[in-house]
C-alpha cells in the first residue's frame, strides 16, 4: 500500500531532510551513549579512583569529582534513568492530556467546561513548581517525580489536542458518521484520532525535552536519584563547587542534556513541516490575498 | 468550410480593429524543475487580443490553467511556476519584462484585479470608506471622485456603507466595493477572476451588468474568468477555453456557443442543464490530464469521441473556422462546428405513482438564538419522487436538510417518516430509521476522512448496521463502487488520490451501501465542474429509477432543477415562496420572487 502510516510517512519526510536527520543523529548519539554507557565505563559509579576534583589524567580521563570518583563512568552511568523516565512521563502526559482534550472537543458543553476549567487551575503552576509540591509532600520517589511530570504536562497537551480536535469534529465526514448513529467512543477513535497523528508527534517531541529539562531540574534541587547514584542533574550540582578545579564534571553532564534538548527540538520542527505536506497535496498558499493586497 | 488557415500558425486572435488594448503573445509558464523533474509547462502557446471597451470571457475547469493566466497578465506567477516565455502587452508595452517596483505601479493603476471572494480581499478591521480612500491616494486619485466611483459600481448610497466593516455588508455589497476599488483609478485593463462564484442569481446578475456597464463607459478592457459558460455567455463580447494549459478554442461568444469547435467545448455545452426543457446531460469521461502527464498529441484525445489517429501524431495546431476569428485547435475543427448545435436528447421524467409520501415535512421552524432560520415550512416526498429545495444563500434550505438527518435537533413541527414520526436528533431515532435516511455532503473534499482507505470509508455504515461475514462485506463494498461507476480496485485507495467527481461517487456509495429509503443531497455538484457535474446527476437519476429512491435534493441551481426534480419548493428567506411541480413551477411561476429568480438565471439565449 502507497501509505500504510500517517507518523511513519511523516517521520520518513522528516528524516530525509537535513534539519531533521541532524536532529536526529544528535538526540541519538545522547541516547547511545546514555543506553551502552553503564556496559562499557571503566570504573563502577561509586568506586574512589582518584583525589576530589583531580584534573584529566590517564587513570581518569575526565578527571574526579568531589569525591574522586571518575567523572567518565558516572556520566556513562547516569543518563538512562534520567531518559527513562522522561520517555516515561512523556508518554503519560501525552496520552492523558490528548484523551482529555479530544473528549472536550468532540463533546462540547459540560465535557469541555468541566475539562478545560481544570486544565487552567493545573496551568495556573508553573511545571517545576507544581513537580517541587507534590514531590515536597510525598517525598522523591521515582514513581512520584514521573506521575507529578506526566500530570503538569497533560493541561498543556490537553489544549493543543482540544483545538486541533474541535476543527475536525466539525469535517462533513465526521457528521456522515454521526448521522448514522455511530457511536462518539468510536467516531472518536477511527475518524478523529488518526487525523490528529501529525499533531501528537509534534506534542510528544515537545513534551520529552522538557521532562528531560524538569527531571534534570528536580535532581539537581535533590530530588530524584538520591547520593551516591549517579544522575546527570545531581551531578551538576554536586560538582558545581569544583567547577574550577575539573569543569567536566559539570560540563559532561550538562553538555548531554543540552545536546538531547536541542536535538529532539530540532527533529520535531522537521517533523511539524513535514507534516504539513503529508496526507494530500501541500497546502500551496492562495495567491490572491497577496494579490488583493498589493492592487487595493 | 474553412481549411486550416496559414496565416495564424501559432497564436489564436481574436478578430478585431484597432490596436488591442492587451495582447497576450505565446504565453508560457513552467514548473520550475527540482528533484530530477524536469521542466513542465503548465500553460502554452496563448495567445489572445482584448480591444478597450471588450470583455473576454476566459472559461475552464479546474486545473485548466484559467487563474495561471489571469495572474500573469498582473505579472505575478503562484510560488513554484515561472515565466517561461511569451509576452503580456498593455497598450503594446511588455509588462513581463518590468522590474518589481515598476510592477507595483502598473498594478492597481493600469491593471486591476478582482478577487474571487472579496470578504477576504478586504482588511476585516478596518472601515470600508478607510481602505477605499487609501486606494485613491496611493494612486493620486482625487477623494472627490469616491461617492462617483462608488455610484458606477452600483452603490448608490455610499455613507453608511463607507461607514461599515467589510463583514457588514453583504456579499453583493462586498463585491461592489472590490469593484469600486478595481475601477476607481480608471485602470487599462482589469482582470476579474470569478467574482460572482459566491453571489446568489440576483445579485450575480446586478455585478454582471455592473461590470459591463463600466467597461464600455470607460473603455476598459476585461479579461473575465469562470468556471461557469452561461455566466460568460452573458458577459463576454468573445470567449476563449482553456483545456490543460492551452487555449483550445476562441471566438465571438454567441458563435462560440451556437457552434462550438473543439469536441471539449460541445461537450461542456452538452453537460449543463437548462432552464427551457427537461433534457439529458452528458458527462465527459475521464479527467484532465495534470501538466507533466500529458498524452502525445492532443490533450483532450483520450476523452474525445471524435479522436482521430492523427490527433495523437502532434498538438493541433489553431484552425480557424469562420472568417470572424472563430478557431480551435482541433483537426477537425471544421466537422464538429458543423454539427446541428450541440444536439441535446430530451428527458421524459415518468411521473412516479402517487401514493402515500414518504417523507413529511410540516410546520418545521428552526431559530438559532431568536432569530428565526425556518419558520412553519411543510412539504412532502412521494415514493420514488425526486423533489428539489432550491432557495438563495442564506434561506435556510441546508438547516432543513439537517433536521432531516437529525445532525440539527432543535426545532419544532413534525417530520414523518415511512409513517412514524421521527426523534428531532440522531440519538432517539431507531437503527431503521438511521439507515433508512441517508444523507450526501456538498463538498466530497470534506467529507471523506482522509486517513481511510475507500473500503473502510464505505463499510463503516455497512458494518454499523449490518453484521456480515468479511468475504459479503468486501463484495458488498466492491458492489456499492461498481453501482456509482468506480472499479472495485478503488477499495484500496485513500481519498486524496481521488478526483473530485470519484469522491462524491464514493460519498454516494457511502450512502447507497445499506439500502436507504431517502436520500438528502445537500448541493451535491455545486463543488464540481459541469462535466463532473453531468455525470454525477446522471448516476443519481439512474440509481433513483433502479432502487426507487426518492430524492430530497437542495441546491441553488435552477436549470439543474430542471433536469432532475419532479416537484420543487422555491424558500425565501425561511419561508416556502412556491410549491409545485417542476414544470409548472420554472414554466409559470405565480409569486414575484420566483419570476425574478428565473430572470435572474444566465443563459445563452
Amino acid at each position: 500500500m502507497a501509505r500504510r502510516s500517517e507518523a511513519i510517512a511523516v517521520l520518513g519526510r522528516a528524516v530525509r531532510t537535513p534539519q531533521g536527520g541532524t536532529g536526529l543523529v544528535i538526540a541519538g548519539l545522547v541516547v547511545l551513549v546514555a543506553a551502552i554507557g553503564p556496559a562499557v565505563a571503566p570504573y563502577s559509579s561509586t568506586q574512589f579512583v582518584t583525589a576530589p576534583f583531580a584534573r584529566a589524567s590517564s587513570i581518569a580521563w575526565l578527571g574526579g569529582d568531589i569525591l574522586g570518583r571518575d567523572v567518565l563512568s558516572r556520566t556513562l552511568d547516569g543518563g538512562w534513568e534520567l531518559l527513562v523516565m522522561a520517555a516515561i512521563a512523556t508518554a503519560l502526559g501525552v496520552v492523558v492530556g490528548a484523551a482529555l482534550g479530544v473528549m472536550a472537543a468532540y463533546y462540547g458543553g459540560w465535557w469541555d467546561s468541566v475539562i478545560m476549567r481544570a486544565v487552567d487551575v493545573i496551568l495556573a503552576f508553573p511545571q517545576l513548581v507544581f513537580a517541587l509540591l507534590l514531590v515536597s509532600i510525598l517525598g522523591p520517589k521515582i514513581w512520584l517525580i514521573v506521575l507529578a511530570v506526566a500530570i503538569s504536562h497533560a493541561p498543556q497537551v490537553a489544549r493543543v489536542a482540544r483545538a486541533a480536535a474541535l476543527d475536525i469534529s466539525e469535517r462533513d465526514f465526521v457528521k456522515a458518521m454521526q448521522i448514522l448513529g455511530i457511536p462518539g467512543r468510536r467516531i472518536i477513535r477511527r475518524d478523529v484520532l488518526p487525523n490528529l497523528t501529525s499533531v501528537l508527534m509534534v506534542e510528544i517531541g515537545l513534551r520529552l525535552t522538557y521532562s528531560m529539562l524538569v527531571i534534570a531540574g528536580l535532581s539537581f534541587l535533590g530530588f530524584g536519584l538520591q547520593p551516591p547514584a549517579a544522575s546527570w542533574g545531581l551531578m551538576i550540582n554536586e560538582n558545581r563547587v569544583g567547577l574550577i578545579a575539573n569543569p567536566w564534571g559539570v560540563l559532561m553532564p550538562a553538555i548531554l542534556i543540552a545536546l538531547f534538548t536541542i536535538g529532539v527540538n530540532t527533529f520535531t520542527d522537521a517533523v511539524a513541516r513535514a507534516s504539513l505536506g503529508v496526507g494530500g497535496r501541500a497546502a500551496e498558499p492562495e495567491p490572491v490575498a497577496l494579490v488583493a493586497r498589493e492592487v487595493t | 468550410m474553412a481549411a486550416p488557415s496559414e496565416d495564424i500558425p501559432v497564436t489564436m486572435a481574436e478578430a478585431g480593429s484597432g490596436t488591442p488594448r492587451l495582447a497576450v503573445e505565446n504565453l508560457r509558464i513552467v514548473m520550475s524543475p527540482s528533484r530530477g523533474r524536469p521542466e513542465t509547462d503548465v500553460v502554452d502557446q496563448v495567445s489572445f487580443t482584448v480591444q478597450p471597451g471588450h470583455v473576454l470571457g476566459l472559461v475552464g475547469e479546474s486545473g485548466s490553467g484559467k487563474t495561471t493566466v489571469a495572474l500573469a497578465l498582473l505579472g505575478l506567477v503562484k510560488r513554484g511556476l515561472a515565466i517561461g516565455g511569451g509576452k503580456v502587452l498593455i497598450d503594446g508595452r511588455d509588462i513581463l519584462g518590468l522590474s518589481e517596483h515598476e510592477l507595483q505601479k502598473l498594478r492597481g493603476r493600469t491593471v486591476a484585479y478582482v478577487p474571487q471572494d472579496p470578504g477576504s480581499a478586504l482588511n476585516p478591521v478596518l472601515k470600508v470608506g478607510t481602505q477605499l480612500r487609501e486606494v485613491f491616494s496611493i494612486h493620486g486619485g482625487d477623494a472627490d471622485r469616491l461617492t462617483q466611483v462608488m455610484a458606477e459600481a452600483g452603490l448608490e448610497d455610499p455613507g453608511p456603507i463607507l461607514g461599515s466593516y467589510p463583514h457588514q455588508l453583504s456579499g453583493g455589497q462586498q463585491q461592489r466595493v472590490a469593484l469600486a476599488m478595481a475601477f476607481a483609478c480608471r485602470p487599462r485593463l482589469i482582470v476579474l477572476d470569478e467574482p460572482t462564484t459566491g453571489l446568489d442569481v440576483t445579485t450575480q446578475r446586478r455585478v454582471l451588468d455592473t461590470v459591463r456597464g463600466l467597461c464600455r463607459t470607460y473603455q476598459v478592457a476585461a479579461v473575465y474568468i469562470s468556471h461557469d459558460l452561461a455566466v460568460v455567455a452573458e458577459i463576454a463580447d468573445h470567449v476563449a477555453v482553456m483545456y490543460s494549459g492551452r487555449l483550445i478554442e476562441i471566438g465571438a461568444a454567441g458563435e462560440l456557443f451556437a457552434s462550438p469547435a473543439h469536441p471539449y467545448t460541445r461537450g461542456l455545452m452538452r453537460a449543463i442543464p437548462s432552464m427551457e426543457s427537461s433534457h439529458e446531460l452528458h458527462g465527459m469521461a475521464g479527467s484532465p490530464p495534470r501538466p507533466g502527464n500529458r498524452p502525445a498529441g492532443c490533450s483532450f484525445r483520450p476523452r474525445c469521441e471524435f479522436a482521430i489517429a492523427e490527433c495523437e501524431a502532434r498538438e493541433p495546431q489553431p484552425v480557424v473556422v469562420s472568417d470572424t476569428g472563430h478557431a480551435a485547435r482541433c483537426v477537425r475543427a471544421a466537422e464538429v462546428t458543423a454539427l446541428s448545435g450541440t444536439a441535446l436528447t430530451a428527458r421524459e421524467r415518468a411521473a412516479p405513482p402517487a401514493g402515500q409520501p414518504v417523507l413529511t415535512i410540516s410546520d418545521v421552524s428552526v431559530s438559532y438564538t431568536n432569530k428565526p432560520v425556518l419558520r412553519d415550512v411543510s412539504l412532502d416526498v412521494g415514493a420514488r419522487q425526486s423533489v428539489a429545495i432550491v432557495g438563495t444563500s442564506g434561506s435556510g434550505k441546508t438547516t432543513l436538510a439537517r433536521c432531516v438527518v437529525g445532525l440539527h435537533k432543535d426545532w419544532t413541527g413534525t417530520i414523518t417518516f415511512d409513517g412514524e414520526q421521527l426523534p428531532p436528533g440522531v440519538r432517539g431515532r431507531t437503527q431503521d430509521q438511521l439507515r433508512k435516511i441517508q444523507f450526501v455532503a456538498q463538498n466530497p473534499y470534506g467529507s471523506l476522512n482522509p486517513r481511510q482507505t475507500i473500503g473502510q470509508i464505505i463499510g463503516q455504515p455497512l458494518a454499523h448496521f449490518t453484521k456480515l461475514p468479511a468475504r459479503e462485506h468486501d463484495k458488498r463494498i466492491g458492489d456499492a463502487l461498481t453501482s456509482v461507476a468506480l472499479r472495485e480496485s478503488f477499495a484500496t485507495r485513500y481519498p486524496d488520490e481521488l478526483s473530485g467527481g470519484e469522491r462524491q461517487r464514493v460519498a454516494l456509495a457511502r450512502a447507497l451501501v445499506v439500502g436507504p429509503e431517502l436520500l438528502v443531497c445537500d448541493e451535491i455538484t455545486s463543488a464540481l465542474d459541469v462535466s463532473v457535474q453531468a455525470a454525477i446527476v446522471e448516476l443519481l437519476l439512474r440509481l433513483q429509477a433502479e432502487r426507487g429512491l426518492s430524492l430530497l435534493f437542495i441546491t441553488h441551481n435552477l436549470p439543474l432543477v430542471r433536469s432532475i426534480a419532479d416537484d420543487v419548493t422555491v424558500i425565501s428567506a425561511g419561508q416556502i415562496c412556491e410549491r409545485g411541480p417542476v414544470t409548472q413551477v420554472l414554466t409559470a411561476p405565480k409569486e414575484a420572487y420566483t419570476r425574478q429568480l428565473i430572470a435572474d438565471v444566465p443563459s445563452f439565449g
